[in-house]
């Protein structure tokens, strides 16, 4: 066919397409001009930003972070007084987010587990009421849940002179939970450290006793031999040091108590807020986890003759927790992101003490920044953590 | 029929019952020691706390008194809804007005229960939807037909509720399958700009943009202008909410088997074209679930706004509970709203569970 084609010079395929339809050469354009858009928005807000601040006489920079802070902060695990400096105030703030992170994320990993695996339950009863938890709890805003239980502190518990008293030395009012603690002694530093020793020993233990069981086939119960040495041996110090018993039970004097360990309400209200909503989306990622492992990896397991225990351990976690721990992380996230929430009800978290920090030096925009950088700090280092661990568990296939 | 009977036949017990009340109770409630035990401790709590709760809320309580006739009893106030209501709902819009945001606020849900059979999706709806909103804003903001201005500051309680989680959704939406369209493109600019916004707004706390809208952003604009406060925090929660959409669609993208781009192209179609005709029906389809979790965080998350001090419906029933005559009462109050923050949040997921099975089209 082409043969019969007049051989034609002046007017070949275009070799090249004219530039608009050239998909290199447009995206190129796109590009340029999306940088320059970006670029020109930012520099018009920059520049309206410097004319603002230089209009309104408002410093910029880090620099006021070294001035006395002025202001009181309702409680600190470290040392603070008004006199100390912004710093000290942001870290004491960071320290407060941090604190009710923590305990927050255990306590919502246990119960959202919890409930997550009674979902599953054959017992009707507690299948239904964990679904009613579930779909209640999920469908309530954080916020409107933290003001309930803080009111409930505030409404419902009476003043410290007529505290509940539910456990001995154990009081409940409207100025928190007051607990008895043991009285600090000298046994338990010396009980702290012999726990973790054992904790590291058992690491390696652990280690040791796998490999011998892939090099022997016997296997060595590292676990329990270690749980076993956690409690004995820090008892076995409290003993030698005499088995010291004294408590610090908390006293009423005059309007309020003395001694014991105070659990503000509003501590108690973010923590019981934050911990009740994220453990309903925990619950659920639980339950599809454990669903998402076949019945037939459970029945094989079986059926070559592991004990339920080793079908947990072996079989059925290690698949579950593949899909369980990525929502999951990000569900410890959004409780660490909505601890932020903490401002609405008072408790002096780092976007509360910057908030005040803000109003008091009018430098909003570092302010806004410092907290951007923390949650953006707290997030990225746990992205790297989970892609570590993506890696780490990524299913090995052909 | 008349075979004779075979001596060695077995009989059979006749099979245990597996009807009926008691069969059930057997297999759901008592099917092991074990579980026996956790239905009676389970069945023993809920009789501590279920008779107590009840007769607190229904049998003590006052559903429409005054705050003084609540002073005197045990059980729950729930008159403080019904005496409070309009400003509750309302918040501040003007007195005699009120009619305005009732209405905006049945003509929204009218749309949105009419559009949510997907035989009505055509070129009608496609403008009833502009139309109806244009008459909302209108309602809402007044000054034509003798209706007189309402400033947005007036706007408050649930129209506010209602205007900042509908915006919030619908805007963010095609906002995040952008996004999500500029992170997977092959442009090297685009993708980073998108990747450093997603990545940027899903570390932070919705909190610290709302701060950015009402606190630093008025640092942003030129001398002498002003932009809405209700309209900054309405940005912010679109693009808040984007960048979490656009996660969850990638998912989508990245879940699209690469034959599907391969017959695209070998058809000869563009990229816009691939994209609306083959891929993104198909890819937001199977996001649907986690979506809808995205949009109803979004709708939850509306009241943060109390903080930036945007009189929502969660700030109004705030302020109701700061009138001296009716401190106390908060537990009935916000259990008030807890359970229309639920209905709204169990109708849209229960929709959306439906949608997905009518849009299903595997075998």
């Amino acid at each position: 066919m082409s043969d019969n084609l007049p051989p034609s010079t002046e007017a070949p395929m275009p070799s090249k397409p004219p530039f608009w339809r050239d998909e290199e050469k447009r995206a190129i354009v796109f590009q340029v001009v999306a940088l320059l858009v970006v670029g020109l928005v930012s520099y018009y807000l920059y520049s309206n930003t410097q004319a603002n601040l230089e209009r309104q006489s408002i410093a910029t920079g880090f620099g006021f972070l070294d001035k006395e802070a002025s202001f009181e902060i309702g409680e600190s695990i470290i040392e603070y007084s008004a006199a100390d400096t912004y710093l000290r105030a942001l870290a004491v703030g960071a320290l407060n987010t941090l604190k009710v992170s923590l305990i927050g994320v255990v306590l919502t990993i246990i119960l959202g587990t919890l409930i997550g695996i009674a979902r599953l339950s054959s017992n009707w009863l507690i299948s239904r009421l964990s679904a009613l938890y579930i779909e209640v709890m999920q469908n309530i805003p954080v916020l409107l849940q933290l003001f309930f239980w803080y009111a409930i502190f505030y409404e419902a518990f009476p003043p410290p002179r007529q505290a509940l008293n539910p456990i001995d030395g154990v009081f409940l009012c409207n100025r928190g939970m007051i607990f008895g603690v043991p009285e600090a002694h000298a046994a338990h530093p010396v009980m702290g450290w012999v726990f973790l020793v054992v904790l590291i020993a058992g690491y390696f233990l652990n280690r040791w006793g796998h490999k011998r069981q892939d090099l022997t086939g016997q296997s060595f119960p590292a676990l329990r031999i270690t749980a076993a040495a956690a409690i004995l041996l820090p008892g076995l110090v409290w003993l030698l040091y005499g088995a010291p018993t004294a408590m610090d039970i908390p006293a009423l004097r005059g309007f309020n108590f003395q001694g014991g360990v105070t659990v503000s309400p509003e501590f108690s209200a973010l923590l019981l807020g934050l911990v009740i909503y994220t453990s309903a989306f925990v619950a659920e990622i639980v339950r599809a986890g454990i669903q998402s492992v076949g019945k037939g990896q459970i029945e094989a397991a079986m059926a070559i003759g592991l004990r339920p225990g080793k079908v947990l351990q072996l079989v059925v976690l290690p698949q579950a927790l593949r899909v369980i721990i990525p929502p999951l992380t990000s569900q410890m996230l959004n409780l660490t992101k909505n601890s932020s929430l903490a401002i609405a009800i008072g408790y002096a978290d780092f976007v509360a003490v910057t908030n005040t920090m803000i109003n008091q030096t009018g430098q909003a925009i570092e302010g806004v920044a410092l907290i951007m950088l923390v949650f953006l700090f707290f997030s990225l280092s746990t992205s790297l953590f989970m892609n570590w661990y993506n890696k780490k568990m990524k299913l090995v296939e052909r | 029929m008349n075979q004779p009977e075979n001596p060695t036949r077995e009989y059979l017990a006749a099979p245990v019952k597996k009807v009926g009340a008691a069969a059930w109770l057997k297999d759901n409630l008592f099917n092991s020691w074990y579980n026996s035990l956790l239905t009676v401790l389970t069945l023993l709590a809920l009789g501590y706390i279920v008779p107590p709760f009840f007769k607190w809320a229904f049998i003590d309580s006052l559903w429409n008194s005054s705050a003084d006739a609540c002073r005197d009893i045990e059980g729950a106030c729930w008159s403080i809804v019904p005496q409070n209501i309009k400003f509750i709902i309302l918040g501040f819009f003007p007195e005699g007005q009120e009619w305005r945001p009732i209405l905006a606020m049945i003509l929204l849900l009218a749309l949105v229960i009419y559009s949510k059979e997907k035989s009505r999706w055509n070129k009608l709806l496609a403008w009833m939807w502009p139309v109806g909103l244009i008459i909302m804003g209108t309602l809402m903001y007044g000054g034509i037909f003798g209706m007189p201005v309402v400033e947005t500051d007036q706007w408050s309680g649930l129209p506010l509720t209602m205007m900042l989680s509908f915006f919030g959704m619908v805007m963010a939406y095609p906002l995040g399958v952008l996004l999500a369209l500029g992170r997977q493109s092959k442009m090297p600019a685009i993708k980073t700009l998108c990747v450093v916004y997603i990545e940027m707004i899903r570390g932070v706390p919705l909190i610290s943009l709302l701060f950015m809208s009402s606190i630093m952003f008025p640092l942003f604009l030129p001398d002498g202008m002003t932009i809405d406060k209700v309209l900054r925090a309405q940005v912010a929660i679109i693009l808040f909410t984007a960048a979490y959409i656009a996660e969850v669609v990638r998912g989508g993208l990245q879940a699209m088997p690469r034959g599907q781009y391969e017959a695209a192209d070998s058809l000869g179609l563009t990229y816009s074209q691939t994209m609306r005709l083959i891929i993104l029906p198909q890819a937001l389809k199977i996001v649907i679930p986690p979506t809808v979790g995205i949009l109803l965080s979004a709708f939850k998350d509306t009241s943060l706004v109390v903080i930036i001090a945007l009189y929502d419906v969660l700030k109004t029933t705030k302020v109701t509970l700061q009138n001296p005559q009716w401190t106390g009462y908060s537990t009935e109050a916000y259990v008030f709203l807890a359970v229309l923050y639920f209905i709204c949040c169990y109708a849209m997921s229960s929709y959306s569970r439906r949608l997905e099975k009518e849009l299903h089209t595997g075998h």
